[in-house]
C-alpha cells in the first residue's frame, strides 16, 4: 500500500518518547511468546472438535442402546501398550521442552531424536490398531464414528510427527539456535495436547464398549 | 467509568512510569545465558537515532510489499490483505444480494414462469450459503484484519503468513461454490443441507459435495483468523493498554473469535460426517445401519445459532465505535458493554435447540431452551440501553454512519421482538417454516450486520482509501435502504402468518398471498437501488472524494492517529496508551515507544493483561508460500469430492508448500 500523494508521508502528531524498548529480548519462552498462544488457540478449536466427535459417539450409543451395535469390541492389547507408549513419550518430551528453555542444544538434539523415533513408532502401532479394530467405517454407524475418532487422532498425530522430524533436521542445520528453541517448546506443548487428547479417546474407544 | 469527555476540554492523562510499561524480565531462565538477551547489533538502526521524513521512509522500505504480480501475492501486510478480504466478502454480498433479487422476481406474483423449481432451489441454497459463510463470517473479521492492528497501536496482525494463507483458502473455497452454481452443480438442499434430503439417497451428484467442501474452505480460514486475532489482541497490543482501555470493536472482534473458535468446529464435524456418508459409505445419518439423521441438525445447531452472533457481535463493535465518536463523549457504561459481549457469547452456546421445536424433543429440553433465548435479550438490551445513554448525554452529530447506526435500533429491535414471539415454543411450532421466520431473521440479520456494516463503511472509508465519501449519496443511500428495507421484509411477517411456506418456488392465486409478495418484491428493488447508490459512492469517492487527512471525524482511537491510508508501518513509533481515547487525551503531542528496528521487522510483544512491553519479537517477512499452500490446500479439497484418495497424494504438496513456509532463509528471519 502506498501513501497517497497529496497526504503527508508523516503523521502530524508530534512524538514524545516516554520509553526504549532497545533491550528488551527478541524472544521469549511459554506464554511469554505470541506463537504460544497461536498453539493454544487452535489446540481449543481442536480439543473441541474432539468434544463434539465424543459427544457424537454417546449420541449414537443413547439412540442405540445397544452397543457396539453388531460389531466386536476392538482389540485393547495393541492399544493399551499404544497408550503406555504415548504416556511415556510425555517424558521426552517435557525433557525438550525443558531444555529448549535453557537453550541446550546438544540436549535438545538429543531428546528431539528421541521423540522422533518414538512418534515413528505410535505410527506404526497406530496402523496395527486400526487394523484390529474389528469393524470397517462403512459397516455401521458404531464402524463409521470410531474410525471417524481415530482418524481424526491420527491426523493430528501425523501432523506433529512431521512436525517433530522436520524440527529435529531444522535443530542438526545452521538454524539451530535463537528462537528455534521456542519452536521447539511449542511444538512439545503441541505433544502434551495430541496425548490429551488421546486419553479420553483411549477410554471411549477401547474400555467403554467392554464396560 | 463514564465521565464525559469533551475532546476540547480534556485533561492530559499522566504517562505511567516507565517500570509500569515494561516488565524488563530477561529471555533466559536464571543462570542461562539466552540469545534473546543479546544486546542489539550496533550497526542496525534503530528508530531512537533517526526521525522525521527519514524515519517515514525507511520503514515504508522495510515493512512495504513489493510490486509485481509475485509480490502483490506474497504480501503480508495485513492492511492489504484486510483490504481484499473486505472486498471479497462484499462481492459475495452482492452475489448472494443478486440472487436474492432474482427469488423475489419469480414471487412477485402466483404461478409465475421465471424460474423454474430446480434452479430456484439453487438459488435459495446459494443466498443463504453465501450470505452465512462467505460474507457474514468474513466480513467481521475482515475488518478485524484491516483495523485491529492499527486500533491496538502494533504493525501487523499476529502470524501474518498464515493472514495471507486464509485469504487465499476463503476466496478459493467461496469462487468454487459459485463456479459450481454456474456449472449447474450448485447445492440445492437449502443453505443448512438437512439430512435425508442431503444424504446419498436424495441427493446423488455433486451438489452437496460441493457445499460440503466450500464450508471446509470457509472454516480453515474463518478458525486460522480468528487464532490470530486472539494472538494479537492479547499479545500486541501498545504498551499501556491495559484491558480496560482496549477499544469496544477490539473487544467485540476478540469475543467474535472465542465464538468463531468454538462454533466452527461443529459445522466441519457436520460436514465432515455428510460427505463421509455421501462418499465413502459411512452411516452416521443413516438410521437403517444406527445413524441418526437429528444428530445431524445438532452439530449443525451447536454451530448455527452462535454463527447469529458471529455475525451480529462485530457489528456492536461498529455500532460502538460510531456511537462514541459521534457522540463526541466516551462510551456510557464501557463495562456493562464488554461484560454484556462476553454474556452473549457464553449464552450463544446455550439456544441451538431453538431451531429444532418442531423435531419432537422432550418438552423439558424445549423448555429450557426457551428460557436460554429469553434470557440472551438481557445483554443486548443492555448493550441498546447503553448506547442510547451514550447519545443521549453526549453532543450527537448526524453524518451517514450514525445514521445507519439509528437504522440499526429500529431495524434491530423490531427482528429482536418477533425473535421473543419465536422463542415460545407454540408460536414457533405454529409460524415455523413460514415467511415470518425469514422475515424474522433478515431483521434481525440486516438490521443487526449490514446496517452497521455501512455505517462502518462510511465511517472507516477515509482510512481505507484516504478520501471521504459523498455525504449527499450517502443519505440517500441510507433512506432508500432503509425504506426499501422495510417495505421488502415487513409484508413477509404477514404473508407468514397466512401461512405462505419459505423455499416454494411459487404458489396458487387462490392463497391470497400475491399483493403482498408484490409489494416486498418492489421493496427488494428499492433496496437493490440503495446498493446500486452506494457502489456508485464508493467508486467515484475512491476517485475524487475530499481528502480525509489522518482524523476526518476528530476521533478517539489508535488507528486515527496515522496517515490515511496508513503507510505499511502503521506507526513511525508505537503509541503509548494512558486513556480509553488515546487521541483525545493526547490532542498535540502523542506519548510513543523508541528503540524498535528501522531495518528489520520488529513487533513489540507485551503481556495480555497489563499490556507492558515485555519482548521484541520479528514480524514475517513477506513470502509466496502461503499463496502456494493455498492451492495445494484447494486441489487437495477439490480433488477428494472426487475421490477419497486426493487427502493422501494432495498431502505431499502441502506438505512441501508447508515446509517451505516455515524453513528458515537467510540470515534475516534466523536472526531477527
Amino acid at each position: 500500500m502506498t501513501a497517497s500523494p497529496h497526504q503527508p508521508l508523516s503523521t502530524r502528531l508530534h512524538h514524545n518518547v516516554v520509553l526504549n524498548v532497545r533491550r528488551l529480548p527478541s524472544y521469549g519462552h511459554g506464554s511469554r511468546s505470541s506463537q504460544w498462544w497461536g498453539i493454544m488457540g487452535f489446540c481449543a478449536a481442536e480439543g473441541i472438535g474432539f468434544v463434539l466427535a465424543f459427544g457424537a459417539y454417546f449420541y449414537l450409543v443413547f439412540i442405540n442402546g445397544v452397543w457396539p451395535l453388531s460389531s466386536k469390541p476392538p482389540d485393547i492389547y495393541t492399544s493399551t501398550f499404544h497408550t503406555a507408549l504415548m504416556l511415556a513419550s510425555l517424558w521426552p518430551n517435557y525433557l525438550a521442552r525443558k531444555y529448549s528453555e535453557r537453550e541446550d542444544l546438544l540436549k535438545v538434539r538429543r531428546y528431539l531424536v528421541i521423540m522422533s523415533v518414538l512418534g515413528a513408532a505410535l505410527l506404526g502401532l497406530r496402523v496395527v490398531e486400526i487394523a484390529l479394530l474389528h469393524t470397517k467405517w462403512d459397516h455401521n454407524a458404531y464402524g463409521s464414528i470410531v474410525w471417524l475418532l481415530l482418524g481424526f487422532h491420527t491426523l493430528h498425530l501425523v501432523t506433529d510427527v512431521v512436525n517433530t522430524i522436520v524440527l529435529t533436521v531444522l535443530m542438526f542445520t545452521r538454524h539451530g539456535h535463537g528462537r528455534r528453541f521456542n519452536n521447539v517448546g511449542q511444538n512439545a506443548d503441541y505433544w502434551t495436547f495430541v496425548v490429551a487428547a488421546w486419553i479420553p479417546l483411549y477410554v471411549i474407544v477401547y474400555l467403554f464398549p467392554r464396560w | 467509568m463514564t465521565q464525559t469527555l469533551a475532546p476540547h476540554d480534556v485533561a492530559l492523562d499522566a504517562v505511567p512510569e516507565p517500570t509500569r510499561l515494561l516488565t524488563g524480565q530477561p529471555a533466559g531462565m536464571p543462570g542461562v545465558q539466552s540469545e534473546a538477551d543479546a544486546p542489539p547489533d550496533p550497526r542496525e538502526l534503530r528508530d531512537d537515532q533517526v526521525d522525521g521524513q527519514e524515519l517515514t521512509a525507511r520503514l515504508a522500505r522495510t515493512w512495504g510489499t513489493r510490486k509485481g504480480i509475485i509480490g502483490a501475492l506474497s504480501t503480508v501486510d495485513h492492511k492489504i490483505i484486510g483490504r481484499r478480504y473486505i472486498i471479497t466478502a462484499f462481492i459475495f454480498l452482492f452475489l448472494g444480494g443478486l440472487s436474492a433479487v432474482a427469488m423475489r422476481m419469480q414471487l412477485a406474483r402466483p404461478e409465475s414462469g421465471l424460474i423454474g423449481p430446480d434452479l430456484y432451489n439453487q438459488l435459495f441454497t446459494m443466498h443463504g450459503t453465501t450470505m452465512m459463510f462467505l460474507f457474514g463470517v468474513p466480513i467481521g473479521e475482515a475488518f478485524a484484519v484491516f483495523l485491529l492492528p492499527l486500533m491496538l497501536g502494533t504493525r501487523n496482525i499476529a502470524f501474518a503468513r498464515l493472514n495471507a494463507y486464509s485469504y487465499y483458502v476463503y476466496l478459493f473455497g467461496g469462487a468454487m461454490i459459485w463456479f459450481a452454481f454456474m456449472l449447474n452443480i450448485g447445492p440445492d438442499v437449502g443453505w443448512f443441507a438437512y439430512v435425508p434430503l442431503s444424504g446419498p439417497e436424495f441427493s446423488p451428484g455433486k451438489r452437496v459435495d460441493f457445499w460440503a467442501q466450500m464450508i471446509t474452505f470457509t472454516e480453515v480460514a474463518g478458525i486460522a483468523v480468528a487464532v490470530q486475532i486472539v494472538v494479537t489482541v492479547f499479545k500486541m497490543r501498545a504498551p499501556g493498554m491495559t484491558l480496560d482501555r482496549i477499544p469496544l470493536f477490539v473487544w467485540a472482534e476478540l469475543v467474535n473469535a472465542f465464538i468463531i473458535i468454538f462454533a466452527l468446529p461443529a459445522v466441519v464435524t457436520a460436514s465432515v460426517m455428510l460427505i463421509m456418508d455421501r462418499l465413502v459409505g459411512t452411516h452416521f445419518f443413516n438410521p437403517a445401519e444406527g445413524g441418526d439423521a437429528l444428530l445431524y441438525q445438532h452439530l449443525f445447531w451447536f454451530f448455527g445459532h452462535p454463527e447469529v452472533y458471529i455475525i451480529f457481535i462485530p457489528a456492536t463493535g461498529w455500532v460502538s465505535a460510531i456511537v462514541v465518536t459521534f457522540s463526541r463523549r466516551q462510551a456510557f457504561g464501557y463495562i456493562p458493554l464488554v461484560l454484556s459481549m462476553i454474556a452473549t457469547g457464553f449464552l450463544s452456546f446455550g439456544l441451538w435447540v431453538h431451531h429444532m421445536f418442531t423435531t419432537g424433543l422432550p418438552q423439558l429440553g424445549a423448555s429450557f431452551f426457551t428460557a436460554s433465548s429469553m434470557l440472551i435479550a438481557i445483554p443486548n438490551g443492555i448493550q441498546i440501553f447503553c448506547w442510547i445513554a451514550t447519545l443521549w448525554d453526549g453532543r450527537p452529530v448526524f453524518r451517514t454512519p450514525l445514521l445507519f447506526v439509528m437504522g440499526f435500533f429500529f431495524i434491530f429491535v423490531a427482528g429482536g421482538l418477533s425473535g421473543i414471539m419465536l422463542a415460545s415454543v407454540p408460536i414457533d411450532a405454529q409460524v415455523h417454516d413460514t415467511m415470518f421466520v425469514v422475515a424474522h431473521f433478515h431483521y434481525v440479520l440486516i438490521g443487526g450486520n449490514v446496517f452497521p456494516l455501512l455505517g462502518a463503511v462510511y465511517y472507516w472509508f477515509p482510512k481505507f482509501t484516504g478520501r471521504m465519501m459523498s455525504e449527499r449519496l450517502g443519505k440517500w443511500h441510507f433512506w432508500l435502504a432503509f425504506i426499501g428495507f422495510n417495505i421488502t421484509f415487513f409484508p413477509m411477517h404477514i404473508t407468514g402468518l397466512m401461512g405462505m411456506p419459505r423455499r416454494v418456488y411459487t404458489y396458487l392465486p387462490e392463497m391470497g398471498w400475491g399483493n403482498l409478495n408484490l409489494i416486498s418484491t418492489l421493496g427488494a428493488t428499492m433496496l437493490f437501488a440503495s446498493f446500486v447508490v452506494f457502489l456508485v459512492n464508493v467508486v467515484v469517492s475512491a476517485r475524487r472524494g475530499a481528502l480525509a487527512g489522518p482524523n476526518p471525524w476528530d476521533a478517539g482511537t489508535l488507528e486515527w492517529a496515522t496517515s490515511s491510508p496508513p503507510l505499511p508501518q502503521n506507526f513511525d513509533r508505537i503509541p503509548v496508551v494512558t486513556n480509553r481515547e488515546p487521541l483525545w487525551a493526547h490532542r498535540n503531542t502523542l506519548p510513543v515507544v523508541a528503540g524498535l528496528s528501522v531495518e528489520n521487522r520488529e513487533v513489540i510483544i507485551s503481556t495480555a493483561t497489563a499490556g507492558r512491553a515485555d519482548l521484541k519479537e520479528s514480524s514475517p517477512e513477506p513470502s509466496i508460500w502461503p499463496f502456494l499452500a493455498a492451492i495445494a490446500t484447494t486441489v487437495t479439497f477439490i480433488g477428494s469430492i472426487f475421490t477419497p484418495w486426493a487427502i493422501v497424494w494432495g498431502g505431499l504438496p502441502t506438505t512441501i508448500t508447508l515446509l517451505g513456509w516455515f524453513w528458515p532463509k537467510g540470515v534475516k528471519e534466523d536472526e531477527a
